[in-house]
């Protein structure tokens, strides 16, 4: 049978516009976080496999490269969850003109950066959890 | 009224699963509860005066705290298969492949949920101790 187009038709888009870049961003986020699943539920489990397990498991989450997972799963979460409120207001049919569109871009992009500096000087310095 | 569907589009079954519905709905519900439950769980999380197991097995183990992370747990990871699903569904073209990635995505999925709700429950009832 002859190949169906299928979306999302990649190679057609602008990759320069705030519409796709805010889409995407929201994609790849969304993806790292359920990486960051396999985090928590590995934490998880070695909370519940008694001290000797967490004691190995804290060890290894502590670690430097697990720093920037930290921060890689800070920034997905900050983004992922305005971006999916802006998703939301739209879903009432609500903001979807285009200059209320570009607006909303710029206030989720404005609103994840200050979360994110907040909830980071919490994880990395004032709270010195990782 | 007579189907606008030509009758080789009928045979061939391509075109809408009248399924969508569903997954988008779901996807709305699981993100608005989100809102909430990861706030609170990172808010939680940062708030521990340390990570040490006493500490952490300590909050865990309070009713609230065991029922809203099993909560959190099985509405973050049916969010993410719906999420990861349409990904999938995006980029991975080949049918044979697409059907063999989606079966691994669901169950690596029933897995993450299964397991943490059961690691929560252990600490809650004293397992872990």
């Amino acid at each position: 049978m002859r190949e169906r187009p299928l979306s999302p038709h990649l190679t057609v888009y602008k990759m320069s516009r705030y519409t796709l870049a805010t889409s995407f961003f929201n994609r790849i986020t969304g993806v790292l976080l359920s990486v960051g699943l396999i985090v928590l539920v590995y934490w998880l489990m070695a909370v519940a496999g008694g001290t000797r397990a967490y004691e190995n498991a804290h060890e290894i989450l502590s670690g430097g490269i697990f720093k920037l997972v930290y921060a890689g799963l800070l920034v997905a979460f900050c983004y992922h969850l305005v971006a999916g409120i802006r998703h939301l207001v739209w879903d009432t049919g609500r903001g979807l003109e285009r200059a209320q569109s570009k607006r909303s871009a710029a206030i989720v992009v404005a609103i994840s950066i200050a979360l994110i500096l907040l909830l980071g000087y919490w994880l990395f310095l004032a709270g010195g959890r990782a | 009224m007579k189907s606008l569907r030509s009758p080789l589009g009928v045979v061939s079954g391509l075109g809408s699963a009248k399924g969508g519905v569903h997954h988008w709905w779901l996807q709305r519900l699981t993100s608005i509860a989100l809102v909430p439950l990861t706030i609170w769980f990172t808010v939680s999380i940062l708030s521990l005066p340390s990570m040490d197991h006493v500490t952490v097995i300590a909050w865990m183990a309070q009713s609230w705290t065991a029922l809203l992370l099993i909560v959190l747990v099985l509405v973050a990871t049916y969010h993410s298969q719906l999420g990861v699903r349409v990904v999938v569904e995006d980029y991975v073209h080949t049918t044979g492949m697409k059907t063999l990635t989606l079966v691994i995505v669901t169950f690596a999925h029933a897995l993450l949920a299964v397991a943490g709700v059961f690691a929560i429950l252990k600490v809650a009832f004293g397992g872990a101790a």
